[in-house]
């Protein structure tokens, strides 16, 4: 799950735990979440439900919805949101992964 | 919160300008946005990010600052951190901000909610690792993080400007990929002429070109069949150059070949949009202040068309005199007064358009891609089906969601739409306006039930 990360931060911010998975990650407090994810050397963030292949922040702006991963039972884009402390942060099982309809 | 005279949705160039003119004027505007702090795409993050990073990032991107400071207004309330995702008559605006939702009213409302990057289904284009320019921008100027063995791939100045913040930040890209060719620059100078009315424009790309060449970047011009592979994650990039096969290893992929209107909110209230050759696009039907055929509803900034920052920030500006005059507090005579040296500076700002659009096209294979390539990145639906969907009679992009899902998935077309319109109306033999385009119902982002019992209804506190 974590590689070297081919991402660099130009400046290191302090740090906090969060859970990814069940497993304890240290990520910059404050930071976005999916680039200090990247940052981590997280590259998967989910699996698609149709086919099952891996994804990944594709825009950073909130519209492309690769990026999702649940945080308190809610399928949220993490590229819309911040790191803090005690994150608990789970890769959502491909099936649960929202529709705009059905 | 009293009930504002404006609703603009979007603090880019073109909502921060809009909110300011509209407030210097008497009108109380409330802006709302979903990011955490003002400056939309372009400025994005730029109060914080300014003092940090601004060397790295450039003039351009600091200038943000000016638009951002004018938003300390009486008249403005500026909702942060407030995803909109409905607009109904009335106008009612619902939005969720920390996790609550809420409604506002108001009799005029501005969308500015700016540009998303043109989809580029090439094969591989959904591999981890495979991003769009724009968001390699945002993590370097929203988080500071910078990709160290990266490609660029497609076309036009943007890809120019990311490689340069990428040189200063000390990680030079790998190589560009660039797929616009010679002949698409031979076609370009006959606009020269008119480019140079806009030639700081000129000026800042020959001196990004120098940059890139001084660096030593690669570049690969006219590039065809350009592919990706990876497994998991992102290898390499395949292309065609100059007749020779060429591959290069990368652990991410930033790819660009221009921007499109960002259309769901006004599509979502049925206003009419018109298919734009130049920019290969759909935009809203607007009059020359930016009003959309939906009374009340005025679109501004890239979402009415493309045309960068500070066009966008020209029209919010003009929006916001049409919408004063329209609630009294300016005559028309006072309007158009306030409006000519605005327009004026339009033309210069457009000059350099034509020229840049005509030098920098979209990847045609990825405006039509092969049969295999996914266009639909939520449901994984290719540009065969789609074309197989027309063979069995399917007419328009509504009729491809019940055939196979297309546009269902949670992006609600943002990333597809415009493929499917394209590959349809090339297999049909009809004019993208009657090919169509998806439609766009609320909610425009992904809402819980825990969020709308949350919900804080505003009613309407018109004076008595
Ligand atoms: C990722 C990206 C990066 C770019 N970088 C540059 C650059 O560096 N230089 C350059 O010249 N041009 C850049 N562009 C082009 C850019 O579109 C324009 O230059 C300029 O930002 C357009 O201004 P605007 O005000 O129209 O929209 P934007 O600046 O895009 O602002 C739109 C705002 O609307 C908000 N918004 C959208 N939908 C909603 C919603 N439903 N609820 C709440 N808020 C919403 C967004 O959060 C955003 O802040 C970029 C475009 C993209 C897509
Ligand atoms: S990366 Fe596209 S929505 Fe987060």
């Amino acid at each position: 799950m974590k590689t070297a990360s081919t991402f660099r931060e130009l400046t290191r911010e302090p740090r906090v735990e969060v859970t990814l998975d069940g497993e304890k990650l240290c990520l910059p407090d404050g930071a976005n979440l999916a680039a200090a994810l990247l940052v981590a050397g997280v590259t998967t963030f989910r699996k698609t439900p149709v086919s099952d292949t891996p994804r990944g922040p594709f825009c950073m702006m909130g519209t492309c919805f690769d990026c999702l991963v649940e945080i308190d039972g809610v399928a949220r884009q993490a590229c819309m949101l911040n790191v803090r402390a005690g994150l608990a942060i789970i890769r959502l099982p491909d099936a649960q992964v929202p529709n705009a309809e059905t | 919160m009293q009930k504002p005279d404006l609703v603009i949705v979007g603090a880019g160039p073109a909502g921060m300008a809009a909110a300011n003119q509209a407030a210097e004027l008497g009108l109380k505007v409330c802006i709302l946005d979903e990011q955490s702090n003002p400056g939309g795409q372009i400025y994005r993050d730029v109060d914080r990010v300014a003092p940090i990073r601004g060397d790295a990032l450039g003039a351009d991107y600091t200038y943000g600052t000016r638009l951002t400071d004018k938003l300390h207004h009486a008249n403005i309330v500026h909702m942060s951190g407030a995803t909109v995702w409905a607009i109904e008559k009335g106008f009612c605006v619902s939005y969720t901000q920390n996790g609550r939702g809420a409604q506002i009213i108001a009799d005029h409302i501005l969308l500015a909610t700016g540009a998303l990057e043109r989809p580029m289904p090439i094969p591989g284009w959904t591999l981890p690792g495979v991003m769009t320019a724009g968001a390699g921008q945002i993590l370097l100027k929203q988080s500071g993080v910078v990709a160290q063995n990266a490609v660029l791939v497609g076309s036009g100045p943007l890809l120019y400007l990311i490689a340069c913040q990428m040189l200063r930040a000390g990680s030079a890209p790998k190589a560009l990929i660039e797929t616009q060719t010679g002949a698409d620059t031979r076609a370009a100078l006959r606009h020269l002429p008119r480019a140079l009315q806009g030639w700081p424009y000129l000026v800042k790309g020959l001196k990004m070109l120098a940059a890139i060449r001084r660096a030593g970047v690669p570049r690969y011009q006219g590039t065809a069949s350009v592919s990706i592979t990876g497994t998991d994650h992102v290898e390499a990039v395949h292309f065609m150059h100059k007749g020779r096969t060429k591959s290069i290893s990368c652990d991410t992929v930033f790819m660009h070949h221009g921007v499109v209107p960002n259309t769901q909110a006004a599509r979502s209230l049925g206003i009419a949009h018109h298919w734009h050759n130049a920019q290969q696009a759909f935009v809203p039907k607007l009059d020359e202040w930016g009003h959309s055929d939906f009374a009340g509803v005025f679109i501004a900034g890239d979402s009415a068309g493309i045309g960068g920052a500070k066009t966008a920030e020209a029209y919010g500006k003009l929006t916001a005199l049409k919408i004063a005059e329209m609630t009294g507090r300016l005559t028309v005579g006072e309007r158009d007064r306030k409006a000519s040296p605005i327009q004026r500076s339009l033309s210069h700002e457009l000059a350099a358009r034509p020229f840049l659009d005509t030098a920098y096209p979209p990847f045609n294979a990825a405006l039509t891609p092969s049969d295999n390539t996914l266009i639909c990145r939520c449901e994984e639906v290719t540009a065969g089906d789609i074309r197989r969907y027309t063979k069995l009679g399917c007419t328009g992009p509504n009729q491809a969601k019940a055939f196979g899902r297309a546009g269902m998935g949670p992006c609600q077309g943002r990333y597809c739409g415009l493929t499917v319109t394209t590959l349809i109306a090339k297999e049909t033999g009809q004019s993208p306006d009657t090919t169509g385009y998806y439609r766009i119902r609320p909610p425009l982002k992904p809402v819980t039930l825990g969020e709308i019992a949350a919900m804080d209804i505003t009613t309407d506190e018109s004076p008595q």
